[in-house]
């Protein structure tokens, strides 16, 4: 019975003695690992002529975006932490160089930095050489602002997205609102600069024009150099032609010089200007850019976007932090950035990394909404996204003393963009069979 | 006719650019044997701080005349500055060495100095338009005209006789001359051709700056300008022959009344045609238009 009565008092200070040991174990561990962050190479130019117009507001967008996910402050359906619950480690890289540099650039964030992710590129250039490295390296990539069509076109891709609409719309949207606005247009003219961006844009427009105006004439067809700078003999030979109305794809530098130079000889007198990237430069311009301009903003973003309580937010963090209202290469980033957030908390499992394919596989075809409208990856095998876009004729109000968009027309994504599996030219090329604008 | 007239004034106006431009580049080479990539700084310099001194005086509310030439003033006081640490500070400690490793100075110099526009005024692009839009314009023959452009193609004539004549008749422009001749011999007659190359090299600076001060209103002022600048004054210079004045003055009139009748007639060629002039040059004169070959000291 002693025994017993030993052998219970042994065995409950050994249950104590246990269960403090345990305790203090316990107590002594840290608290359960925080999911490990979510790695993410941000790429824009940051240096060189493209950094101002869109580097800049790209990074910037990415960087108020990145700071409400890791916070939790963005909006349902994005209002989980980071991804997934995993906070987010942002490297943002200069997109500045040959397509050669931004390769090695590519490789090095995704072989030596081990990002789960890389969002970036402005250049069509740069894309086009990153895009076959990606699927190379089974690199899960988000291209975010670049134009051209080709990348899901010419090879069907497995790790390569892109949330923000190709240059095709631009284009056929800009066709459709000047024959709306100029009933009695005869001939136009184009200024586009002498590379891929802006032959592309030309020629898109001019299919356009020739399916929905066939008698409509296209007049002078310039292509100065990227960056000339001086455009003299160009607004001169606008001056002497016989062009009701003028397309340009000119953006930055290019296009403020040529504001400058052509307001003081009076071209917008003349004829009208379309200018398809126009938006990124309102704010900038101010009054300087010509009332009557027909603005395109390569989608319905900044002043053209709906007025939606997510497109409210984007512009409230954006305005508060930067002073300056939101262009459209902010807006192509943050869609990036939300359309990538989606997959990657789709394909996620508890506590487990998904894997590139399991993200790639997440994001094909995925629909949301975003700041500049309803995103619905359609192209490309679910790769390519497709959203409305939005042409206004700019105003600068002279009591506000703002920037005004005003007589906006909006497109829906299927008026202005090629049906899946047709290439983009081919499209115009045969009359934009398919089309559905109303 | 009212094409031919365009051709002509807006040919006139593309060389006035081209001969600011490629004026200052070619004296340096010219006296002291250096093709100064840094050119291209000089005039991003120029053109940023006369974006600075539009924005002072706009915000001063001064007549857009006194503003004019302040803009001009403090873009050639930081080519004055610049050109005394780049020829005090580095280009001394490599003269008498082989021109390619000039050459890669200057060119690291130039990629410095994009990056300090970034450190100085950040990059962001800068808008100095009001001289050329208070200039206003003017109805010529039918084609309107910007009073801007005149007066920079007033400004390249007045600099291209002011160089006639520094040169033709003053002493400095004499001994300048002796120098570009046989820079030994000059040395031996007592020559301070240390002090010519600094004094040069500041001028040439000082006139790379004047590019981008008076080229400011009419462009964006942004990152990179440098670059696209100094391809274009290489050309020029290439076609009038290294180190030739007279030949930077032919040059820049040959190429732009060559591109703006491109731009008119085939703007197919607009890219083409500057770059195929210097080619047809080379081909016949090697040395450009107003150098001839020169026999090679042992």
């Amino acid at each position: 019975m002693l025994q017993s009565r030993r052998r219970i008092r042994y065995a409950l200070a050994g249950s104590a003695v246990a269960t403090a040991v345990i305790a203090s174990a316990q107590a002594q561990q840290p608290a359960a690992p925080a999911a490990a962050p979510v790695k993410l190479g941000i790429v824009s130019f940051l240096t060189g002529p493209a950094a101002s117009p869109f580097g800049i507001p790209g990074r910037n967008g990415a960087e108020i975006v990145i700071e409400a996910f890791n916070s939790g402050k963005a909006p349902p359906p994005f209002d989980k932490v980071g991804l997934g619950g995993a906070k987010i480690e942002a490297k943002f890289v200069d997109e500045a160089g040959s397509a050669a540099n931004v390769v090695t650039e590519y490789r090095n964030l995704v072989q030596r930095d081990q990002v789960d992710a890389v969002i970036g590129y402005v250049s069509s250039g740069s894309c086009l050489a990153v895009t076959p490295v990606a699927e190379e390296l089974k690199a899960l990539t988000v291209l975010y602002d670049c134009g051209t069509p080709r990348i899901f076109e010419e090879k069907a891709r497995t790790y390569v997205f892109r949330v923000s609409p190709h240059a095709t719309m631009d284009n056929v949207a800009a066709a459709r609102y000047l024959l709306a606005k100029k009933k009695n247009l005869t001939s136009y003219s184009g200024l586009n600069q002498n590379y891929a961006w802006g032959q592309d844009s030309w020629r898109d427009f001019v299919g356009a024009m020739k399916a929905l105006a066939p008698t409509v004439e296209a007049d002078k067809v310039l292509f100065p150099k990227l960056f000339a700078g001086e455009y003299g003999a160009e607004v001169s030979t606008l001056l002497t032609s016989k062009s009701q109305a003028l397309h340009t794809s000119f953006y930055d530098g290019d296009l403020e010089a040529f504001v400058y130079q052509e307001q003081t000889r009076g071209l917008d007198k003349r004829m009208t200007m379309i200018m398809t990237t126009g938006e990124a430069a309102i704010w900038r311009l101010r009054d300087k850019l010509p009332d009557g301009t027909i603005i395109g903003g390569r989608g319905a973003n900044g002043p053209l976007a709906a007025d939606t309580p997510i497109n409210k937010w984007f512009q409230k963090i954006y305005t508060d932090r930067y002073n300056i209202p939101p262009t459209y290469p902010a807006y192509q980033m943050a869609q990036s950035l939300l359309g990538l957030k989606l997959a990657y908390e789709k394909a996620a499992k508890p506590g487990v990394k998904p894997t590139a394919d399991e993200v790639a596989a997440a994001f094909k075809g995925i629909e949301f909404e975003g700041p500049a409208g309803h995103v619905k990856m359609a192209l490309g095998d679910g790769h390519q996204g497709i959203t409305e876009t939005a042409y206004g004729i700019y105003r600068f109000n002279k009591q506000s003393r703002e920037p005004e968009i005003v007589d906006i027309v909006r497109y829906p994504a299927e008026c202005v963009n090629p049906p899946a599996g047709v290439d983009a030219d081919k499209w115009i090329e045969e009359g934009m069979k398919g089309a559905k604008c109303n | 006719m009212l094409t031919s007239f365009a051709i002509l004034t807006d040919g006139l106006v593309y060389a006035a650019y081209l001969f600011i431009v490629a004026i200052g580049l070619t004296l340096i080479f010219g006296v002291m044997k250096i093709l100064n990539v840094a050119h291209g700084s000089f005039y991003a310099f120029g053109a940023y701080g006369a974006a600075t001194a539009v924005g002072i005086y706009a915000n001063a509310d001064w007549p857009a005349a006194l503003g004019f030439l302040f803009m001009l003033v403090l873009a050639m006081t930081i080519g004055l500055v610049m050109g005394i640490i780049l020829e005090r500070g580095l280009l001394r400690q490599v003269y008498g060495k082989d021109e390619v490793i000039t050459v890669l100075v200057t060119y690291a110099t130039f990629l410095i100095l994009e990056d300090v526009i970034v450190l100085l005024w950040g990059p962001q692009s800068y808008a100095a338009y009001q001289p050329m839009v208070s200039a206003g314009n003017i109805e010529i023959g039918g084609l309107v005209l910007s009073n801007y452009d005149i007066l920079l193609v007033a400004i390249a004539a007045a600099l291209a006789l002011l160089a006639y004549w520094s040169l033709k008749f003053t002493r400095y422009g004499w001994l300048l001359t002796t120098v570009i001749f046989d820079r030994e011999t000059a040395a031996a007659f007592g020559v301070n051709v240390t002090l010519i190359y600094t004094v040069t090299f500041i001028i040439g600076a000082m006139l790379g700056a004047l590019g981008g001060a008076v080229m400011a209103p009419k462009i964006a002022v942004t990152l990179g300008i440098g670059v696209e600048v100094i391809v274009l004054a290489f050309a020029v210079v290439a076609i009038g022959g290294m180190g030739s004045i007279e030949g930077a003055l032919i040059g820049a009139l040959i190429v732009g009344i060559c591109r703006a009748a491109a731009v008119h007639l085939v703007p197919q060629l607009e890219l083409f045609v500057i770059y195929g002039v210097m080619a047809l040059v080379l081909v016949v004169r090697p040395y450009g238009l107003f150098v001839r070959a020169q026999p090679r000291k042992i």
